[in-house]
């Protein structure tokens, strides 16, 4: 078995960089039987590395200890699902399915693009596969997952197979954590395309915004996967590590903002480019810097070059990426100005007073806050390299920075929405206006009078507010113009105006969950805890909330033994829920972890944590009181629910290939 | 990007950019933390004493003390050890136990006593382990958290 997935991958390194030629060939020659060689190359190469993953997946379920990857991250107890998503808990087998993922994307873009944009088709091909041949030799050289156990005995090296493996890390024994990294990487792997794209329309000196049209659906897939994966990464962060918070700014967590705030301007201002033809160096800058901040980020989860107090010398895979990125920057620049004449902009802007200038300013914080987050994660390297000292920011310098920036990008996502292309007129303003400052002005002022005192939870609110009343206007108005000129019923009419312009009312429902996000998180300004040791038939309370604890028991499964605090939830002394906090020791990886109990309400969560055993031999319970968090959650939802409704083909518009 | 004859757009940037430049630096200087070794810890010049540290070690085997709401114990590194106070207000991490490796960060007070504000842990048999010799035990691959 061991061979088997060895040597798909040592095959796979001169598919892809055959590949690689034959398709650049084929883009610069226009014959057909290189881009037919590229093409199958392609399809060759997603179906070795998919044997590659087979072969270890199969490895995980027989248990096949020969494989040091298997045996480092699984053992016999397992349950059967953690095994399969041990696939990924380690940096081989994550280098591996990221290279899988981009593969299948491969074949994917083949099947749809091929056959009717033969110009661009070859460059995409073989732009793809050098990122196929980079993890390839990652996987061979570096990090390779089919590697057997070796161990040193009397100073030799002998293969070793140990009866049981060491085990799944615990914190990653949890269904969320099962689909969040393959859900990130599916949003990392997707930006591969939009940016092959980009980089093929340069090269076959496609003018326009073709390039832009035929990649909308991908990047929004890509974005989709993205938004899923960060969010999916703070709730399993909010769950399961048990300090009462969804996100620390920690290296790993920036790794995957960074890509999504550039992503994000970038799906903004491809608009620009497609109405007006302007922006168009600026677009290509944007999709190449996501899909070279999606590398970044799989360098810094996976290098821990930031994390480690050890710097730059633990991991030779750093040097790599690093090479990888900083080459492929440096070609994206000089073909960037060397096809500078086909990327003149073909207008410019009007007014301050515009959608279009909502747009640039969106584009402007956005990569405001992505440089503010990359300055403040790579810090520490930098002021060692630069002073020789290293100084690592926290939570606050990340907070100061985006917090306003939060605000402000909150600000134009209703405005933007409210004001005309090129210029809008005075009358214009207060027609679209009113309602919303209005609805805004009247929540500050109830706000106010009912005693909250942040300033920044306060601005949230009230830009929450005037937000979802742009978004209501143009919902109700475009609704009763279809009304008068259709006559159909109100939730015909609606249903009609949103699948007919559905990419611009998606965006709208994203909008309102971006609005409800926003306020979860602004909840947390009025967060609290508290912690102390309760013995049995004690209780420890927070506000109107209290814990009872009525009894400690222990207990094993096979995977873990554990501790459990029976305790029961009460408001206002009435008992509400019995939850069960619990602390595990996992046998196979000897590590503990905690499993929290959480009360959920659409007012607030009450977090409940057996931290540890007290002196006196009770249970240190720490509650975390946590208001409007489901907001969060809920605004997940809403959002993924219009990013789904964007991208559906829709009845509007001609359908693109 | 084009601003022809349109300089209040770039009036705008400056004073965003402006504005955001002085908040990353005032979150900077609140924020900022210095790596030093158990062992520099040890001989701190006076004029360091008031940074705030980040210190890295190993949680030495048997001296962890949970205390009322806290924990103590001592750092190993450089074959010196600190004694490290901890009053977080979160619960310690799962992976912080004997052994491990930890960074704390806090300050350093008169009686040479480290106050940890926050503690974060390493396990040593976590993440990246690898099955050693005879004994069949288990040693640590030096490995950042991969989740």
């Amino acid at each position: 078995m061991l061979e088997l997935g060895g040597v798909s991958l040592i095959t796979l390194l001169p598919v892809a960089f055959f590949g690689v030629v034959a398709s650049f060939l084929g883009g610069a020659t226009k014959r057909m039987s290189w881009v037919r060689a590229g093409e199958r190359s392609l399809a060759y190469a997603a179906f070795l590395v998919t044997l590659a993953v087979a072969v270890l997946v199969i490895q995980f379920f027989r248990n096949d200890f020969t494989n040091s990857y298997v045996a480092n991250h699984s053992n016999a107890a397992l349950p059967l699902f953690y095994k399969a998503t041990a696939l990924w808990a380690g940096q081989e087998g994550s280098l591996l399915f990221w290279n899988w993922l981009l593969s299948v994307y491969g074949i994917a873009v083949l099947l749809v693009h091929r056959n009717r944009n033969r110009d661009l088709m070859p460059y995409v091909t073989g732009i793809l596969l050098v990122s196929v041949a980079f993890f390839t030799v990652l996987n061979v050289f570096i990090a390779n997952p089919f590697r057997p156990l070796v161990i040193e005995q009397a100073s030799n090296q002998v293969l070793f197979t140990p009866g049981d493996g060491l085990g799944l890390n615990p914190l990653l024994q949890h269904p969320v954590m099962a689909i969040h990294p393959p859900t990130l990487y599916l949003g990392f792997v997707g930006f591969a395309i939009p940016f092959a794209f980009a980089m093929a329309a340069l090269l076959a000196r496609s003018p326009g915004a073709r390039w832009i049209r035929l990649t909308r659906r991908w990047t929004l897939l890509a974005w989709f996967f993205l938004t899923t994966g960060v969010l999916l990464g703070a709730r399993w962060a909010y769950v399961e590590l048990g300090w009462g918070g969804y996100w620390a700014w920690d290296p790993v967590e920036n790794a995957s903002l960074m890509p999504w705030l550039t992503g994000t301007a970038y799906l903004h201002s491809v608009m620009i480019q497609e109405r007006k033809g302007m922006l168009k160096v600026w677009n290509i800058t944007l999709v190449a810097a996501t899909y070279f901040l999606c590398l970044f980020g799989t360098f810094l989860t996976r290098s821990g070059v930031v994390n480690s107090v050890h710097a730059f010398a633990q991991s030779p895979i750093g040097a790599y990426f690093i090479a990888f990125i900083v080459s492929g920057v440096f070609l994206t620049v000089v073909l960037v100005r060397s096809r500078r004449e086909y990327l003149k902009s073909e207008a410019t802007f009007d007014s301050m007073i515009s959608r279009e200038s909502t747009f640039l300013f969106n584009n402007l914080i956005l990569l405001a806050a992505c440089f503010a987050v990359l300055w403040g994660t790579i810090f520490p390297v930098i002021s060692e390299a630069v002073r020789g000292e290293k100084i690592s920011v926290g939570p606050p310098f990340f907070n100061k920075v985006n917090v306003p920036i939060g605000l402000f990008l909150l600000f134009l996502t209703g405005a933007g929405p409210l004001l005309a292309w090129r210029k809008t007129s005075f009358a214009g303003l207060r027609r679209n206006f009113t309602i919303p400052v209005a609805a805004a002005v009247v929540l500050t002022a109830a706000l106010l009078i009912s005693g909250v005192r942040n300033g920044y939870a306060v601005v949230c609110f009230a830009l929450g507010v005037f937000v979802v009343a742009g978004i209501l206007i143009e919902f109700s108005r475009g609704t009763r113009t279809r009304m008068r000129q259709t006559g159909e019923t109100l939730f015909r009419a609606l249903g009609g105006l949103v699948w007919r312009n559905n990419r611009r009312y998606g965006g709208y429902v994203v909008h309102l969950g971006v609005v409800l996000l926003f306020a979860g998180i602004a909840g947390s300004a009025f967060n609290k805890d508290v912690r102390g040791e309760v013995g049995e038939g004690e209780t420890l309370s927070i506000g109107d909330f209290a814990v009872r604890v009525e009894s400690i028991e222990e207990g094993a499964t096979p995977n873990y033994e554990f501790e459990r605090a029976d305790v029961s939830l009460l408001h206002d002394g009435e008992v509400i829920r019995a939850l069960r906090p619990e602390r595990r020791f996992y046998l196979a990886s000897e590590q503990p972890s905690s499993e929290v109990e959480i009360y959920s309400t659409l007012r607030e969560d009450i977090y409940v944590v057996f931290a540890s055993r007290g002196p006196a031999g009770g249970a240190v319970i720490q509650i975390y009181h946590n208001p409007l968090v489901k907001w969060i959650w809920i605004g997940a939802i809403v959002l993924t629910f219009g990013t789904i409704v964007s991208f559906l083909p829709g009845g509007g518009r001609k359908r693109h290939p | 990007m084009s601003f022809k004859g349109n300089g209040k757009f770039v009036a705008g940037f400056t004073v965003i950019v402006l504005a955001l430049g002085y908040l990353a630096f005032s979150g900077y200087e609140e924020s900022k933390a210095y790596y030093r070794t158990v062992a520099e810890v040890k001989v701190l010049p006076d004029d360091e004493r008031h940074l705030r540290l980040k210190v890295n070690g190993n949680v030495e085997e048997g001296s962890i003390r949970f205390v009322g709401d806290g924990v103590d114990f001592l750092l190993i590194g450089d074959d010196q050890s600190l004694p490290v106070e901890y009053r977080g207000s979160d619960p310690v991490p799962d992976t912080f136990r004997d052994g491990s490796e930890a960074i704390v960060t806090g300050n350093i007070r008169d009686d040479g006593v480290f106050e940890a504000k926050k503690i974060q842990a390493k396990c040593a048999s976590k993440y990246e382990a690898t099955y050693d010799s005879e004994a069949h035990t288990i040693t640590t691959v030096e490995e950042a958290d991969t989740y």
